[in-house]
């Protein structure tokens, strides 16, 4: 029942994928001018050049062919067999002349380790956010529900109030102008990224949001569960308060809050691309950012269904891990 | 005598019950949110961005275009000095940018673009979805599953990624280009948006839909089109308002981010045209600037963020108002 469940919502996520990738590529099309019309050297390409530039990136083709080309693959001028973003092929660059979109977002420089690749730095920022919104935002909703209608309660509320509703971005321009700008704590972009102390505060303003919504559910989660039955009982059975806390609110207490860390990863993975451009992060985002000034279409193609995949992801693992706890919920 | 008196100007106790006020659900609602403080700030506040963006030519200090020629770079007021050693002018309360041009005109100019955006396409898809919605959830049968399966798909969409690549690849078209890109934003949160609230009247309607009013209304015999309108619509008019107050704020960040990462609404450079600038494109100009010149980044995203701020408080009393029970 559970695998088909599960089968199911997977098998869902392709038609969802499929139509991403139709409606990015269509409005690619739509876009005026090719991919060499904005060349930032303005330079004059002739009309042969013109014509194997497109040969060379199967331009020529017709527009469907171009992007089963593009999703599966075609043979190229030469006649070979390439596989396209399901072989994990996403095309060349527009604008970094002989690099392909993978190589600029998977691939490490020379001798170093895959997390110093874009994609690397991205996830590295994104689980570092991760984490620091979870040791402080779950300590802070338990307190708050603790100590429900304290000072303590409402100073949590307010801070997660304006954390939930003021944008990610706005709330990270708050805080790079006052640690960066203001206290001069971190630069504000910094050269390397080796130093561990720069880290903090991208992450951290990264993880903002996430952090009050962490400190948000788990003070009504606990709350719900500091009313039940059960935390009764074990009162009754005359068991310590902090086993009470721990042992039977906590572990109920956290399941709402696991359920929302996947959607959570990706969402902070997605999310990080104005914190990385207000940072110069060498990440994915940055990349996006810079893709969209410099009118890169392979580039905001590949990472636009990078992104996708990971929200489908995301999506379908809330649907998942709400399935197998709440059997409840059937999918029709 | 004076008995009968008496009789006369005291009512009986039947006539007390009627005598008290009718209390609907609106007049309950809007009593319990008159007591929230929040809500009635958040209020105030949206009626002081809305008065002074739109009587921005009587407010603003200065012309927003205007460049004041060895005026630039200037600190607001109460910084005093800036790290550049620049003292800052009276006359210019929130400083200058790097070219010389009032802070706080612009972004009291700037106020109309994000009032709009946040208005006109909540109205827009309020609309067409709520339309949708009656439709599909009264009639049911392959209209309703048409809807579910595109709002399935609506929703699996990445609605900030989608936003982006229509604002990348229309902005250079004649569609991309009218009133600013205002249309083409309003067109891109139009389509992302209504499915939402399409869902959200569909469930209403099925949940009213078996009340016994409706039934009721059947048997006298009303017309499909006034149960619609008389009967139903009106009851799914509360969270249809809480849905506004959410959602507007939502657009306004859209078009805050948008116009951050440099792909926003296109403003006119013209004195008399009626969007200067805006918000988000304000931002991204400050960004350029954010170690000399903080301020200019500053001073858009605390609007920004007040606003945000402001519909939250109204949405969550509204939303305590009309449901009580959810607090």
């Amino acid at each position: 029942m559970t695998l088909r469940f599960i089968a199911r919502r997977a098998l869902w996520t392709i038609p969802v994928l499929i139509l991403i990738a139709v409606v990015t590529f269509v409005l690619m099309h739509l876009a005026p001018g090719g991919p060499w019309d904005k060349d930032p050297g303005k330079r004059n390409v002739d009309a042969i050049t013109l014509k194997n530039l497109e040969r060379l990136y199967g331009l020529d083709k017709p527009a469907w062919r171009q992007f089963t080309a593009y999703m599966i693959g075609d043979f190229d001028h030469e006649g070979e067999w390439k596989f396209g973003a399901i072989g994990g092929n996403l095309g060349p660059s527009y604008r970094q002349r002989g690099m392909t979109v993978q190589d600029i977002l998977f691939k490490a420089p020379a001798g170093k380790p895959f997390t110093e690749s874009r994609f690397g730095y991205s996830v590295r920022l994104g689980v570092l956010a991760l984490f620091l919104a979870m040791i402080v935002g779950i300590p802070s909703g338990v307190i708050a529900a603790l100590k429900q209608n304290t000072w303590i309660d409402y100073l949590v509320t307010l801070i997660t109030n304006i954390g939930v509703s003021v944008p990610n971005f706005v709330m990270g321009i708050f805080l790079v102008i006052l640690f960066a700008v203001q206290l001069k704590l971190v630069p504000v972009a910094p050269r390397t990224w080796t130093d561990p102390r720069v880290w903090v505060i991208p992450s951290f303003v990264l993880a903002f949001g996430t952090m009050a919504y962490t400190a948000r559910l788990m003070r009504s989660s606990m709350l719900e569960v500091m009313r039940q039955d059960y935390v009764r009982t074990a009162r009754a059975k005359g068991l310590s308060e902090t086993r009470v806390v721990t042992i039977h609110m906590l572990k109920n207490a956290l399941i709402p809050v696991v359920t929302i860390l996947g959607p959570a990863l990706a969402g902070l993975l997605v999310g990080s691309f104005v914190i990385e451009s207000m940072f110069a992060f060498p990440g994915i985002g940055r990349e996006f950012v810079q893709s969209i000034s410099n009118r890169d279409y392979s580039m905001i193609m590949g990472t636009t269904l990078i992104y996708a995949v990971l929200i489908v992801a995301a999506n379908l693992s809330v649907d998942v891990v709400y399935g197998l706890l709440d059997p409840r919920i059937k999918i029709k | 005598m004076s008995t009968v008196d008496y009789a006369v100007t005291e009512l009986s106790a039947e006539e007390q019950i009627l005598a008290r006020p009718v209390r609907s659900l609106w007049t309950d609602a809007m009593a319990r949110l008159k007591r929230n403080h929040l809500a009635i700030v958040g209020l105030i506040m949206i009626l002081f961005f809305l008065v002074i963006s739109f009587a921005a030519p009587l407010i603003a200090p200065h012309p927003p275009l205007k460049v004041y020629r060895g005026m630039s770079q200037l600190p607001p007021v109460f910084a005093k000095v800036s790290e550049s050693g620049v003292k800052a002018d009276p006359r210019f309360f929130f400083g200058t940018d790097s070219i010389g041009r009032d802070v706080l005109s612009r972004v009291i100019y700037g106020g109309r673009a994000s009032m709009l955006v946040g208005i006109i396409p909540v109205t827009v898809i309020l609309i067409i979805g709520t339309t949708i919605g009656l439709i599909s959830g009264y009639a049911g049968g392959w209209v309703d599953n048409l809807l579910m399966r595109l709002t399935d798909v609506v929703y699996a969409f990445p609605d900030l990624l989608f936003y982006i690549l229509l604002m990348i690849t229309l902005r250079e078209t004649y569609f991309g280009r009218m009133l600013g890109g205002m249309l083409l934003l309003f067109l891109a949160l139009a389509v992302v948006s209504w499915v939402g609230v399409a869902r959200l009247v569909r469930s209403e309607v099925l949940a009213i839909k078996e009340k016994g009013f409706i039934e009721a209304a059947r048997s006298v015999g009303a017309s499909n089109s006034r149960i619609i309108l008389r009967h139903i619509l009106p009851n799914t008019l509360s969270p249809l308002i809480v849905w506004a107050a959410f959602s507007i704020p939502r657009m306004i960040i859209v078009e805050a981010v948008l116009g951050y990462i440099g792909i926003g609404l296109r403003l006119e450079t013209n004195d008399n045209a009626f969007f200067i600038s805006s918000w988000g494109g304000l931002m991204s100009t400050g960004q350029a600037s954010i170690t000399s010149q903080p301020w200019v980044l500053l001073t858009p995203s605390i609007c920004v963020a007040l606003v945000v701020l402001s519909f939250t408080f109204i949405g969550d009393g509204l939303r305590d108002a009309f449901d009580p029970r959810m607090r």
